[in-house]
């Protein structure tokens, strides 16, 4: 019968299956298992995993803290705002404040250096999209984002919000540098 | 007894036996749908014609304020709606039974109703402009909260009279054995909304309540982590539905069958187990969540339920092969295919349905769903650009499929403009392709979702992303259009056809029941639980490309992410 109908045969649960289902059952399987190992391989050989740390953080503490490595390392201001160019030392914590509508400081970092890179948010959820290199991670209030960050290529790189955060949100949008 | 008064009477023309509250309940709930569509086609275009950023409509306030009414309005109210019908039209309709408690099926229908107009006017007001994620701590008006909450309760009830009136057939022995396939597809539709609508009601409330003032925070990662447990859940509720439709369609266009009752409910089945677990894909880039626990979840929960995708994708057109082959057309591979009734509209938006959730929708979630690839995806455009594959040419595209069936079977009225009713799906189903294909591509580019401007005009640190950025959100544009276009066709014809269609023989109301005779057509016989041959190679074919497609994008993604910063 058709599938609209009552099963033909009652015990329809012991018909046997046809060749063509279990054949693709069986590929598509295999080919499930293939993609379930290829993320715990993947953490295990490969070079980009998010396995952050995260820790719960009051918003004026974080705020503090992108303070004083601010007040250390800045080396220049950009733009009318004067926001500041910070160019913390290689391996040291660098953080990043999210808030309507921008991102601060500006973070100017060495190739091939790695950094630990600190993200939170003092309002709103908000977005870290990376681009041209189109790295996204979410930023939250109240959570302290911890990634292990290591520059491959130099230039000037963007800072997209891609978070939804409000009226403002299309204009945040921000810089980061990084230098041979 | 409830039974002796009610009325049934039975389509002439495909012997479907209705019972007259439970076809009223289904009625009402289509033009709901239909009328929601509308309102967020309206709203898509203005959208589409915004981020085409030669033309860029309409200003920020209203762009982000329709995008909030267009996600809420398509994905709650068109489709809930559409699928509350569904459950309706395959416990009363298929099993042939009378509608249990049509009173609270009315109340629920009047909560859904009030629960849409309360939400719609919060948005437009312009104090609930916080996207249909409506993520914590930014505030949206409490009515916002209170209509979806409203709307939640009302599909609830809807579901319980679903369940309820699979206990009136099984009790007044309306029909033998087990449910129908189709009646299953939409149990598990039915399963899957509860759960989802629990873990909605558990989120939404306290949201609600924070709202208003008295519960003083939410916190946003636990807000996100319950939120998704609802929100991605919800769309395995459409999966579902839209699945059972295929099943249906292939009965009512070729009378084809099941291959296997066995595989085919086995599928459904790992739908209910794991797909509320999978929702954890949405939070792969968040703080506060382990990485074991994400890769835990996305896992074996994830590619279970991608695997029951994978098998209905195989079962649904080996059905229709098997059935076409039993008439004959058994030349070559794919004469089945070629001599298909590609001009009826049921068969052929069913089919382009089935292949864009399949490719576009299919692959592309799995690649989201990947814990470090979606690194390189989250929240740019591509996200859109895969629930657009599987939401609309899927889920959409079906109920559009079997409205065209509906009709004259329901509503008892002779199409109108049959000449475009045999476009349609071609017209909405090819620019829908397009389109989410674009998306894609943006997004693989970094474009932002919901973002009004990514030429960042004004902004004091611009950015400029590569032309081919551009070109593929003009393609948006140009293809978004031409899915608008498709989708007034539906809304013409269906609309149309209701006022002016010519009345067809209803059939008179008869409070007996008349006995199962089987619909459409005669079943076929003889195929399927053979064990030994091989039934459907066309088919087989078809899905060894689908899977050549699927390894050769995943790979081609892990090697792209390969290329960008470590990270750890
Ligand atoms: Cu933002």
């Amino acid at each position: 019968m058709s599938a609209i109908l009552p099963p033909q045969q009652r015990i329809w649960w012991k018909q046997p299956i046809d060749k063509v289902e279990l054949i693709w059952i069986t590929i598509a399987f295999v080919w499930c298992m293939v993609m379930f190992f290829m993320m715990p391989y993947w953490h295990v050989y490969g070079r980009q995993n998010l396995s952050p740390e995260t820790y719960r953080v009051k918003p004026e503490l974080f705020q503090r803290a992108a303070q004083e490595m601010a007040d250390k390392y800045t080396v220049r201001t950009e733009t009318d705002e004067k926001i500041p160019v910070v160019a913390p030392p290689a391996g040291s914590d660098v953080y990043l404040i999210a808030r309507l509508w921008s991102f601060w400081p500006i973070l100017e970092l060495k190739k091939g250096e790695t950094y630990r890179l600190h993200l939170s948010s003092m309002d709103y959820q908000h977005g870290f999209s990376l681009q041209p290199e189109n790295i996204n991670v979410q930023v939250l209030p109240g959570y302290q984002h911890v990634i292990t960050i290591q520059p491959n290529r130099s230039g000037s790189y963007a800072i997209v919000c891609n978070e939804f955060c409000g009226i403002g949100h299309h204009k945040m949008v921000s810089r980061l540098y990084v230098k041979d | 007894m409830a039974t002796a008064q009610a009325l049934f009477r039975t389509c002439p023309r495909t012997g479907l036996q209705f019972h007259k509250s439970a076809e009223s309940l289904i009625k009402l709930n289509a033009v709901a749908a239909v009328v929601t569509l509308l309102v967020g086609g309206l709203l898509a275009l203005l959208l589409v014609l915004t981020r085409w950023q030669a033309i860029h409509l309409i200003d920020a306030d209203n762009f982000y304020l329709y995008l909030t009414a267009h996600g809420l309005d398509m994905l709650v109210a068109w489709i809930i709606f559409f699928e509350i019908a569904i459950l309706y039209f395959c416990s009363s309709t298929l099993l042939r039974c009378r509608l249990a408690t049509p009173r609270i099926a009315w109340l629920a229908f009047a909560l859904m109703v009030i629960g849409t107009v309360t939400y719609n006017v919060a948005i437009f007001s312009g104090s609930a402009t916080v996207m249909m994620t409506s993520y914590v701590p930014m505030p949206a008006h409490p009515a916002f909260y209170l209509g979806l909450i409203l709307f939640a309760v009302g599909a609830l009830i809807g579901c319980f009279v679903f369940l309820g009136t699979l206990v009136v057939a099984k009790a007044e022995k309306t029909y033998e054995g087990s449910i129908p396939l189709v009646t299953f597809g939409a149990l598990t539709a039915c399963i899957i909304a509860i759960f989802t609508i629990a873990s909605g009601a558990i989120i939404l409330i306290p949201t609600w309540l924070w709202s208003v003032g008295y519960i003083k925070h939410i916190d946003p990662a636990m807000y996100r982590v319950i939120w998704w447990a609802f929100g991605h859940s919800s769309q395995q509720i459409n999966v579902s539905a839209h699945v059972a439709v295929w099943y249906a369609i292939a009965a009512i266009v070729f009378g084809a069958r099941p291959m296997s009752e066995r595989v085919s409910r086995t599928a459904f089945f790992l739908y209910i187990c794991f797909l509320q677990l999978a929702s954890a894909h949405h939070i792969l880039a968040d703080p506060a969540v382990g990485t074991e626990w994400k890769i835990f979840n996305t896992s074996y929960a994830m590619y279970l339920a991608v695997l029951a995708s994978m098998i209905h994708g195989l079962t649904v057109p080996g059905a229709i092969e098997v059935a076409q082959r039993e008439k004959g057309f058994t030349k070559g591979m794919f004469e089945w295919l070629r001599k298909a009734p590609w001009g009826n509209p049921v068969f052929s938006g069913m089919f382009i349905s089935l292949l864009g959730f399949g490719f576009l929708g299919g692959i592309s979630g799995v690649m989201m769903g990947t814990e470090q690839l979606n690194m390189i995806i989250h929240n740019t455009i591509y996200v859109p650009g895969h629930f657009h594959a599987t939401v609309v040419l899927g889920t959409t595209l079906a109920f559009m499929a079997i409205t065209y069936f509906l009709l004259p079977t329901l509503f008892n009225r002779e199409m109108i403009l049959p000449g475009w009713a045999k476009w349609q799906p071609y017209v909405f189903g090819i620019g829908m392709g397009v389109f989410t294909l674009a998306m894609m591509g943006a997004g693989t580019l970094g474009v932002p979702r919901r973002h009004w401007d990514i030429t960042f005009a004004g902004a004091s640190l611009p950015y400029e992303y590569p032309g081919t950025a551009l070109l593929m959100l003009a393609i948006c544009g140009i293809s978004g259009v031409i899915a608008v276009i498709g989708g007034a066709m539906y809304i013409i014809i269906t609309v149309g056809t209701l006022l002016f269609g010519k009345k067809l023989d209803a059939g008179a109301y008869t409070t007996s029941i008349t006995p199962l005779r089987l619909p459409v057509q005669a079943a076929l016989s003889g195929h399927g639980g053979h064990g030994g041959g091989f039934a459907a190679p066309g088919t087989f074919v078809l899905a060894l490309v689908f899977l050549t497609a699927f390894v050769l994008y995943y790979f081609v993604n892990w090697k792209y992410l390969s290329t960008v910063w470590g990270l750890s």
